[in-house]
């Protein structure tokens, strides 16, 4: 019934636990322990950096057949490529650092992998156990810093815990709503001689994620969706973790009611069917955004009601019931009430819903939405994403995301870094499989793209690879394609470079008065800032810089070159391509919704509200 | 929006370090005040329990156990009811008190059924436990003499009957053990 039959389901209990395992009792020190349990967990793939307090692990590491380390060029991209290896094969993502700056160049990965729910374990290495605490060398309290951006955190000092440790992290990690959690392992643990035993036990009273969803509360959501008028299926990264496209598009296509897919959810819902309205959100189209503020019903799956989403959130979805479904019962509330809250893997609660919605029909009750499909036909209509055709002879950063979608297709992973050209990746590549969309949602991390792409081609090898990333973004992680070129991981990346922080810049033109207060990453001296920057400065030439990482450098600037460019790049597979796109600097992403107004306010273009007539309110 | 108010919450834990650091940061990083906090042993060796006083509203309290509930370590939380429970706090507080006023202040530590655990020259010290409010009375009927040092406790709560919170919980525990 899904895509992804192979791969471990929420709520699993750990591979530790599998029946008819042999059982292992063998004396090694902790380092081989935590190699062991890595094998013995399924880890496949490791990036990281080693270093004096992580030294030890790295000695059986090497021995290892089934553990492959990447070793990369900064920590932070170790966390990323983690991420970016989980996002798109749904496994747990690994990397390993050492204590002190090592592990807290982990923090902005684990913030991130913990704001998009994301598994992943970080080991890192401590100073040894009698040393914690004197402000030793390399030192740093990282779970005391990790606490409130992890799911949660390991201190191992004990060489004997390594084994259940490992096993209850994975555990963690994968299970329920998933999230990054920490392991910190002393020096001296790692030294240590113990036992390693396999499979553990793990012991986890206070952790009992609740995956089935109530019989009652699924038969009054169904009741409310068939009774609805104007219901929408407002779906979220959730679904996508649970992998229930599947299941979502059977209730999609049973109920007939619209379908708008978060920032998170992209993919869970083929951009091509006639059903999905689009993204919501300040960016959102708008059909989503206005299908949300007219509706009767939202039908929550995995979603989070994020600001981002809202926009003011006492005026969203003004008439709007709510059914909230998802697995953290802390977010169902949280931000707005919920008529119907159900708790539950999504894929099990959509599949119990499809059952009763069934049931609703064939007691002849059926939702009839064609006055609502007849405004959201208009809507659609209407109001389609689309953008302003650069000045003659320039390219539009639109038009060449566009084409890279067109060109390459539905069946390849994209990751996004932040900013401009990631909402119009979202908005302008078709996206109609899950895990082909990799961006980094809740935080927000700009640096995401390279690294993330980095661990989604190591985990899908045979999977063309995209990073859509701005200039400002590449600036901070590039370093890895160093890694990507020495380690045959050979992906693309397209730089969308309009010679300054895009984003940051769009809110100067619309609310800082056009100052653009350092925005301008290529300006040289001659340029005070306010004045458009020469493109041509250069610095960095990303072409001469790729080259010297390794990879192949090219570059694109005129819009009749645009298809030969990204088609020289797709035939290249010997080493990671980067391709440097001159876009032009004006662009802007509409629709928008400003910061801290009412989603009513949706701008379709600059100083363009749509009209949606007020018979509905 | 309902009113603030005091909830007490019963949290079963993992006695394990680091524990009363995860739910300390979650309340400040969360934005929610603790008005008091206490921690100890339980009759099962493996868990802590905290009895932690909350100053919110209904919504914000949903979410305070909702997010608790969420920590690894952190096994049951219960809502002490004040009708349904004994709640108590412990005081320890030095007053002033010469050959004339002391007879005055033993008379006061009796109505409150306190007692003096230390006699000095110039000063007794009292201890009380109790309700807050029976705390709070005896301190006001104190202050005159002159308090020189005050130290309470957080407040400690169990539900009366024979129900116990542990007894699931505890059972729990021993089949993963």
């Amino acid at each position: 019934m899904t895509e992804h039959a192979a791969s471990p389901r929420r709520g699993d209990t750990p591979a530790a636990h599998a029946p008819g395992q042999q059982t292992t009792v063998e004396t090694m020190t902790g380092a081989q322990s935590l190699i062991r349990s890595l094998e013995a967990v399924g880890a496949d793939t490791v990036f990281g950096i080693p270093g004096g307090a992580i030294l030890p692990a790295y000695d059986p590491l090497m021995d290892s057949t089934k553990v492959r380390h990447i070793l990369v060029r900064h920590e932070q991209g170790a966390g990323h490529a983690a991420t970016g290896y989980a996002q798109a094969t749904g496994r747990v993502g690994v990397c390993m650092a050492t204590s002190g700056p090592g592990a807290t160049n982990l923090v902005t990965p684990l913030a991130d992998a913990y704001m998009d729910s994301v598994p992943v374990v970080a080991i890192t290495g401590q100073v040894a156990s009698k040393a914690i605490g004197t402000d030793a060398f390399q030192e740093a309290d990282i779970c005391g810093i990790t606490m409130p951006i992890t799911k949660h955190n390991f201190l191992v000092t004990d060489p004997a815990e390594i084994p259940r440790v490992i096993a209850e992290a994975f555990h963690i990690a994968a299970t329920g709503r998933p999230g990054p959690v920490l392991v910190d392992v002393a020096k001296d643990a790692l030294q240590a001689t113990t036992v390693f035993r396999w499979p553990v036990e793990t012991s986890l009273p206070g952790y009992r994620p609740v995956t089935k969803p109530h019989a009652k509360q699924i038969r009054e959501a169904a009741k409310m969706l068939v009774n609805a008028k104007r219901p929408v299926l407002y779906v979220g990264g959730g679904v996508l973790k649970a992998q229930a496209s599947a299941e979502l598009r059977i209730l999609a296509e049973l109920t007939g009611a619209p379908v708008v897919t978060t920032l998170m959810a992209i993919g869970v819902f083929p951009d091509s069917h006639p059903q999905h309205l689009g993204m919501p959100g300040m960016h959102g189209s708008v059909p989503a955004v206005t299908a949300l503020q007219k509706a009767d019903l939202l039908f929550t799956l995995g979603a989070r009601f994020d600001d981002r989403v809202t926009g003011k959130l006492d005026s969203f979805a003004p008439y709007a019931k709510v059914v909230h479904a998802d697995i953290d019962p802390a977010e169902i509330g949280k931000n707005r009430p919920a008529d119907v809250p159900i708790v539950g893997d999504a894929r099990e609660v959509i599949a119990d819903l499809i059952v009763a919605v069934q049931a609703e029909y064939d007691a002849g009750h059926k939702g009839d939405y064609a006055d609502w499909w007849a405004k959201l036909d208009e809507w659609k209509r209407t109001y389609p994403l689309g953008y302003e055709p650069a000045p003659a002879g320039e390219l539009s950063p639109q038009q060449v995301i566009e084409r890279i979608g067109q060109l390459v297709g539905p069946d390849a992973i994209y990751a996004a870094g932040v900013g401009q050209h990631q909402m119009w990746a979202s908005q302008f590549i078709r996206f109609e499989k899950p895990a082909t969309w990799l961006n980094s949602g809740g935080a927000g991390t700009m640096g995401y793209a390279v690294p993330a792409a980095m661990g989604a081609k190591a985990g899908k090898p045979d999977t063309a690879v995209w990073a859509i990333d701005g200039d400002g973004c590449f600036q901070m992680t590039n370093q890895e394609l160093v890694t990507c070129a020495l380690n045959n991981i050979p992906i693309k990346v397209a730089v969308i470079n309009n010679g300054s922080l895009g984003m940051v810049r769009q809110w100067q033109t619309l609310f800082y008065n056009q100052r653009y207060s350092n925005t301008v990453l290529h300006s040289g001296p001659e340029h005070d800032g306010k004045e458009p920057p020469a493109q041509g400065t250069r610095i960095p030439d990303f072409v001469l810089l790729s080259e010297a990482m390794g990879c192949v450098g090219l570059r694109c600037e005129r819009p009749e070159d645009l298809d030969a460019v990204i088609k020289q790049a797709m035939e290249i597979n010997d080493r990671p391509v980067v391709i440097d796109f001159i876009v032009h600097q004006d662009a802007m992403v509409w629709p928008m919704v400003a910061a801290g107004t009412s989603n009513d306010e949706i701008q379709f273009a600059k100083g363009v509200r749509p009209d949606f007539g007020d018979d509905l309110d | 929006m309902t009113a603030m108010s005091k909830h007490t919450l019963s949290v079963l834990v993992e006695n394990k370090p680091g524990v009363l650091a995860r739910i300390a940061s979650l309340f400040s990083r969360r934005g929610f005040n603790i008005d008091s906090l206490a921690v100890g042993p339980t009759e099962h060796p493996d868990i802590s329990r905290m009895t932690i006083v909350v100053n919110v509203e209904d919504l914000p309290l949903e979410q305070v156990t909702k997010q608790l509930n969420k920590l690894v370590n952190v096994i049951k939380i219960v809502e002490l009811d004040q009708s349904q429970a004994v709640q108590r706090e412990l005081v320890l507080v030095k007053v002033r008190a010469d050959a004339e006023s002391r007879s005055q202040i033993v008379e006061i530590v009796q109505l409150f059924r306190a007692k003096t655990v230390d006699v000095s020259p110039d000063a007794v010290t009292i201890e009380a436990t109790g309700s807050s409010d029976k705390l709070e009375a005896m301190l006001r009927m104190l202050e005159p003499y002159g308090i020189k040092e005050l130290v309470q406790s957080g407040l400690v709560a169990i539900g009366r009957g024979a129900r116990s919170i542990t007894d699931r919980s505890l059972r729990a525990l021993d089949r993963s053990a």
